[in-house]
């Protein structure tokens, strides 16, 4: 194959959406033959793909297209590598990449990192790699030894022949000359010895001895930091400002004005903030002047009465509840907008010069990023760099399609000449937009009178997320209708003879994002809370009563009857101590919560979190348990005070005082117990979250038969 | 100039007497370990040692610790084997990281007050320090698992 054939075959791929692993690896095996790079040790670096480098010095190079997190991937991807090269994971050095076509995902034309999708769309691929460069590897000392393959095994990074042996670094030039492009057959499950067995993070020396790099961290030289005096209502203009005393700051560069606001450009991050400080800025503030949440309420409580766009439609669901006695339920929920609050706020540093630019920035928006600062400086998208740094956390925050903070650095960079590092405070995080998005909800739904189901109809006005993203033109139905608004709704796994599931397209100003598990984060809460409420009305205990509605469902059902089991499900408790439990299914993994909760007035304290999961096969099991807990905690925190709200069309949080968060005397124990079923890879960044504010509603509903169907529950309490 | 004693070195400052000790140490000294969450000790992010105590360096002027002794992240060990460290690297509690130089920094500070502490002890040192990504049930684990690495390493 020559390189155009190559490329030709690629494009294909992408445009048709079957891209395929394997294929992707033997197409870049051969683009990067006989361009392996020469290295200090006089011989040459095998790099069969972009993912992968092995140095004669046995350095093993993992070129990371994925963005770390915390989600643990750096540690996942070099166990999938290290498993098929035949190489300790621990001793895979993990680096982040820039931005190639070869990292991105498999049905969009784009790199990021998100969607709880590293793992399921990456994993094949980099055991492809490894098994491909361990065959070029053993194709190279079969040649030296002049044996064949069959004599030859491998052992961490060593090739053995009888009592000879080479590391891969000595045969890494050798391998270099070897063309293989077909797919190589993978290890079966029994052959594993890395996959399915914790490995610990390989970024946790870094992170604890203070050396790992964060965006927030950059330093280059020559470089200024800067702080933007943003508009105090979305969709506001400057209509003038007065720099005069901001210019008198010692430390103070520049003022200038940009799209989002007026910049204040400093030789340190204490002076661009008491210059923006001393900043005076008129602005016109538009049409969201008055703009209050009671709006968005009243509106969206009076669409969702109407039908939305179908997601689902089996049997009728709409006669069968005309036509159900009195055991029906017909119930709305609220949940509000939420911030993501990462811990470290957003910030990018930006080079930009007439021949290229650099971008510094911790991001989940890959080529998205740097497509949309290249247009800005007028750069084509090839002569600008990323260099991806940790992320002080991301829960979607940081993969904004538009790129907002990186286009906004880049314009303040824009003409500079110098770096700058476009810093925000808590402060402007908080209030600085794309929240999860305010939805209301509105389930209809029947049993008969034995308590079998009849009907179940689930209507949520909400924005949507997708179709407001730049990936909307691959995702928006022709309807109008955007799939994603439905995640976590229209796969209800209950049997019931009639199901609709509709969704609303919610419309105002407020910009709006992907918040860890995204839709299912609200439908989640409302199927869990509606089912909870089936239950009860049916007379049965909520465990038997999903049960008797998932026959043909084993792996919900597994899960489920696993987290009751942990639990001591409908064993008594200590004294005020109540259960309430959820089941979800979200980035096809299937999570089960049992909470077991106090209430004290309105306060409520969960003491414990039994979690199941079921994410077909836990690549690296200790981290499914540390993301189970995460997901938990951070969906425990929004579930009991988070909340964003608007006054005047101000934001009236502001940092963690206003926005409060689960702290260390606040968090329940968690038990984690994990199915390996064998089913198809699934995320397991996210699907922790969805069950947890239900299963502790449900545990308030059995402590004070109070239903919580508005959330935060300290708003409903109170 | 200000002089202050950071991680054993003794340093001079150029810097205005009210800029937090936050920013002295990342933007002036480069010791970025140490990291902003809130800038009103509300997050514990920034929590560095003066004196071997715990303080939020994003609301303590760099003037008031003049004279002082600092440690920061980077000085707690040479190679990361703090007996708080090495729990951490043991039980694998980092996630995405950012809050975990404040974190390691809260629970030092709470073993040499404490070498035993319980579970209420732990909540009252650690309240002040948040975690987004939820480490906390490992931080429990790490602390405890800590102070039996730092009563061995005394027998």
């Amino acid at each position: 194959m020559n390189a155009d054939t190559n490329a030709g075959r690629r494009h294909f791929l992408i445009g048709t959406a079957v891209i395929g692993a394997g294929l992707v690896i033997g197409i870049n095996v051969a683009r990067r033959r006989g361009t392996a790079t020469r290295s200090g040790g006089g011989g040459k670096t095998l790099s069969p793909n972009v993912w992968l480098r092995i140095a004669p010095d046995d350095t093993v190079t993992l070129a990371s297209g994925k963005a770390e997190m915390g989600q643990g991937i750096t540690t996942g991807l070099a166990i999938a590598l290290g498993e098929e090269l035949d190489i300790d994971p621990a001793r895979i050095v993990v680096e982040f990449a820039g931005v190639d076509k070869a990292y991105y995902h498999p049905f969009l034309p784009a790199q990021f990192t998100g969607g709880s999708n590293s793992t399921v769309t990456t994993h094949e691929v980099l055991r492809q790699v490894g098994a491909t460069a361990r065959a070029m590897l053993l194709a190279a000392a079969a040649k030296k030894w002049d044996t064949t393959v069959a004599e030859l095994r491998t052992d961490n990074g060593v090739v053995h022949y009888g009592s000879r042996k080479l590391s891969y670094g000595e045969l890494a030039d050798a391998a270099a000359g070897e063309v293989l492009a077909t797919k190589q057959k993978l290890k079966t499950q029994a052959e594993f010895k890395y996959i399915g067995k914790t490995q610990p993070r390989n970024d946790t020396r870094v992170k604890v001895t203070g050396r790992a790099k964060f965006g927030l961290d950059v330093d280059v030289p020559d470089m200024l930091t800067a702080m933007i005096a943003r508009a105090p209502v979305f969709g506001a203009t400057v209509k003038s400002f007065d720099d005069s005393e901001a210019r008198k700051i010692q430390g103070v560069v520049a003022v200038k004005q940009v799209p989002s606001g007026v910049a204040v450009l400093a030789e340190n991050t204490w002076a661009a903030q008491r210059g923006r400080d001393a900043l005076k800025v008129d602005w016109n503030l538009g049409p969201m002047a008055r703009f209050d949440v009671a709006q968005v309420r009243a509106d969206y409580r009076a669409k969702i009465r109407k039908p939305g766009l179908i997601a689902r439609n089996d049997g009728d669901a709409l006669q069968a509840l005309q036509s159900a006695g009195s055991r029906s339920i017909d119930v709305e929920y609220e949940l509000p907008f939420l911030a993501h609050a990462t811990m470290e706020p957003m910030n990018c540093a930006v080079h930009a010069r007439a021949d290229g630019a650099d971008i510094w920035v911790g991001t989940q928006g890959h080529s998205l990023d740097v497509e949309n600062a290249a247009e800005i400086l007028g750069l084509k998208a090839d002569q600008v760099r990323l260099h991806v740094q940790y992320l002080g956390g991301g829960f979607g925050r940081r993969a904004n399609t538009v790129s907002d903070f990186t286009v906004e650095a880049t314009h303040v960079a824009k003409d500079v000449g110098r770096p700058v590092k476009t810093v925000w405070t808590r402060e402007d995080d908080m209030q600085g937009g794309y929240y999860r998005p305010f939805s209301v909800s509105r389930v209809r739904a029947a049993i008969d009178k034995d308590g079998k189901p009849l009907a179940w109809y689930h209507n949520c006005v909400s924005q949507p997320v997708l179709a407001t993203s730049a990936f909307a033109k691959f995702a928006v139905l022709p309807d109008g209708r955007d799939p994603s608004s439905s995640e976590g709704s229209a796969n209800l796994p209950y049997a019931f003879p009639n199901i609709r599931v509709d969704s609303i397209n919610g419309v105002n100003g407020v910009p709006i994002l992907w918040w860890r598990s995204v839709a299912n984060s609200f439908h989640g809460f409302v199927v869990n809370s509606a089912m909870d409420e089936l239950a009860a009305l049916a007379g049965m205990d909520p465990v038997k009563f999903r049960r008797s509605l998932l026959g043909k469902r084993p792996r919900h059902l597994a899960v489920l009857d696993r987290a009751a089991e942990m639990a001591n499900w409908g064993r008594p408790l200590a004294p005020g101590h109540y259960h309430g439990v959820a089941l979800h299914e979200s980035f096809d993994s299937i999570v089960a919560q049992v909470a077991e909760v106090s209430v004290d007035g309105a306060e409520v304290k969960v003491h414990k979190v039994h979690c199941a999961v079921d994410c077909g096969t836990a690549v690296n099991p200790g981290q499914v348990e540390a993301q189970m807990q995460s997901g938990i905690i951070f969906g425990l925190s929004a579930a009991l005070w988070g909340e964003i709200t608007f006054k005047d069309g101000r934001v009236q949080q502001s940092n963690f005082d206003s926005y409060r968060v689960l702290r260390m005397s606040e968090a329940p124990a968690i038990e984690v117990s994990i199915i390996n079923s064998g089913a198809a890879l699934g995320g397991i960044g996210e699907p922790g979250t969805p069950p947890i504010a239900p299963a502790v509603c449900a545990a308030i509903f059995a402590a004070t038969g109070k239903r919580i169907r508005k959330l935060p529950i300290a708003g409903s309490l109170a | 100039m200000i002089s202050l004693n950071v991680n054993g070195a003794s340093r001079e400052l150029d810097a205005e007497p009210e800029m937090p000790l936050l920013w002295a140490l990342r933007d002036l000294l480069k010791l970025t370990g140490t990291k902003y969450g809130c800038g009103k000790a509300l997050c514990g992010a920034c929590t560095v040692h003066m004196d071997g105590r715990p303080i939020r360096a994003c609301v303590t002027p760099v003037s008031a610790v003049a004279g002082r002794n600092i440690t920061t992240i980077e000085g707690l060990s040479a190679d990361g084997d703090h007996p708080v460290q090495r729990a951490w690297i043991e039980l694998d509690v980092v996630q995405c990281g950012w809050c975990q130089s404040g974190q390691v920094l809260a629970a030092a500070a709470l073993l040499e007050a404490n070498s035993n502490p319980s579970d209420a002890d732990i909540d009252a040192a650690m309240d002040g320090n948040i975690c987004r990504c939820g480490t906390y049930p490992r931080i429990r684990a790490a602390i405890k698992r800590a102070a039996e690495i730092k009563r061995r390493g005394a027998e």
